[in-house]
């Protein structure tokens, strides 16, 4: 496969920082507090996202506000389509979801579906009061009624476009490019 | 991935890591409010039993459900096998009802390498023992067990030592757990009477050795296998009084392990013969976690073989 050109920096470290932490002080507001708030990320990278947006809000309202991840990999629509797929890492909480406010926190919303897929997920883990969804980035093209309530950054992308997000836990630095004439990602 | 599991010696170190990961995962789901994944819903999973088994059926029963999977359970008693039918009409009749996967328990060695190979169906293949040959889901959850207990729940088992202990000739357990434990990085040791030692054990990855208090205190993990009583047919060795003095596990024996080693068994025990009841029932012993594991442990051999596509399936990716 041609590797895709790479397009501008659509957020650098520093504004990946800012939206963070914006993102945080919106979940609190919206939230009314940090009582039973949990935040958890789609694998890899949303997991990672959730981790860094769970330190914030405990920070800043000096409790600890538990985070984890929820992998969806099994409630895929595509699931049959595809050899299987290593699954990611589901950590939740102790305390559980239900009656609390989840907060889903994924790097790039695109289709919708991956967050579809999560939600059913939620769905058979507890009953949550509320499921909130925060986002990196917001590139449009949605193929589901699903909207983000705390989106970092709004990008218009063509659909041959992708968006390439690098953490530092993971890929050693924090990076969001916007991937040109990208071949039909998989 | 591998398009059908036969045999633990055609796992890749790579394939059998992803395996024991995925098992992990699936461990998750015991401390769910719903036990069930959505993995396998549509897939159909025949259980197809040639052999009597109580554990071994109910788990890979337990795991197709909390998968989703519709069930079969098809034993070769009360079913027209014991009319006459062939493997081949057998298996055409399962092709026919869609069956997505089929897990096959039989008496010869190599049936489910002829089920997977002979054309007759699409689905993927589970060899759940065949004969003397192999038990791979056995093997890869006695890996899983020791993994977890050893090696922090992650990686392979680089460095471990591993003893299988007892009828090595008749144990379709000591085969695939042999090939497994070696893929995986640890060094496997036999012991066992002469007379039940196989043929050809010179070309297995193991070495042997016929006397147990020597080999115990390098031991990190000690398998007892089960006398296979109904597979014998001479005497392999003189009295059961004999065969357990010199073989079997008790309290004095286990003595010898090291502080931090398991001891394992596939089951069903023997108590008394190769194993004591108080080391049945020690907190050393991981036998009942092993069964618990065996769930997990099939949920993820299942989810890899059938949960997704077919197509593309058995290439490297």
């Amino acid at each position: 496969m041609p590797e895709p050109a790479v397009g501008p920096v659509v957020l650098d470290a520093a504004d990946l920082n800012r939206a963070l932490t914006r993102i945080s002080h919106e979940i609190i507001e919206s939230a009314r507090g940090a009582d039973d708030l949990i935040i958890l990320g789609i694998p890899t990278r949303g997991a990672v996202l959730a981790h860094r947006l769970a330190e914030r809000i405990s920070a800043a309202e000096g409790l600890a506000v538990p985070s984890g991840s929820i992998d969806i990999t099994m409630y895929r629509d595509d699931l049959n389509m595809r050899p299987a797929r290593a699954l990611g890492h589901t950590v939740i909480p102790s305390r559980g979801v239900d009656g609390k406010t989840v907060v889903l926190v994924d790097d790039v919303l695109f289709s919708g579906r991956t967050v579809r897929a999560a939600l059913d997920a939620i769905n058979d883990i507890g009953r949550p009061r509320a499921v909130r969804l925060a986002v990196i980035v917001d590139r449009g093209h949605r193929e589901l009624p699903i909207r983000a309530d705390h989106v970092g950054k709004n990008l218009p992308t063509h659909r041959g476009e992708s968006v390439r997000v690098r953490l530092s836990e993971i890929d050693g630095q924090d990076e969001i490019v916007l991937l040109r004439d990208a071949e039909k990602q998989s | 991935m591998i398009e059908h599991l036969l045999s633990t010696a055609d796992l890749s170190r790579d394939d059998a890591v992803l395996i024991l990961d995925t098992a992990g995962e699936m461990e998750n789901l015991t401390d769910r409010s719903v036990k069930k994944l959505p993995a396998l819903r549509g897939r159909t999973v025949v259980n197809l039993f040639f052999e009597d088994s109580t554990r071994t059926r109910i788990s890979f029963e337990a795991a197709a459900k909390r998968l989703s999977a519709d069930v079969i359970n098809f034993s070769a008693k009360g079913s027209s096998v014991s009319k006459g039918e062939s493997l081949k009409d057998t298996a055409l009749t399962l092709q026919a009802m869609g069956a997505d996967a089929v897990v096959i328990r039989h008496g010869a060695s190599g049936a489910p390498m002829r089920l997977a190979s002979a054309g007759w169906i699409d689905g993927a293949v589970v060899n759940a023992g065949d004969g003397t040959h192999e038990h791979p889901t056995q093997a890869l959850l006695d890996a899983y067990t020791i993994r977890r207990h050893l090696c922090g729940g992650s990686g392979d088992l680089a460095g471990l030592r591993v003893t299988i202990v007892g009828d090595v000739l008749h144990s379709r357990v000591a085969r695939s757990n042999a090939w497994l434990l070696h893929t995986l990085g640890a060094q496997v040791t036999l012991v066992a009477p002469p007379t039940l030692v196989p043929v050809g054990v010179d070309s297995w990855p193991v070495t042997v050795s016929y006397d147990l208090d020597t080999v115990l205190p390098e031991t990190d993990a000690v398998m007892m296998l089960r006398v296979q009583a109904e597979r014998m047919n001479a005497d392999f060795f003189p009295s059961t009084r004999e065969y357990s003095r010199r073989y079997g596990l008790d309290a004095q024996r286990a003595a010898l392990l090291p502080q931090r080693s398991i001891i394992m068994h596939p089951g069903p025990m023997v108590r008394g013969m190769e194993i004591s009841d108080d080391i049945a029932d020690s907190d050393r012993a991981v036998i009942l976690e092993q069964v618990s594991n065996g769930v997990s442990v099939r949920m993820a051999v299942l989810y890899l073989l059938v949960g997704g596509s077919r197509e593309g399936a058995g290439e490297t990716s």
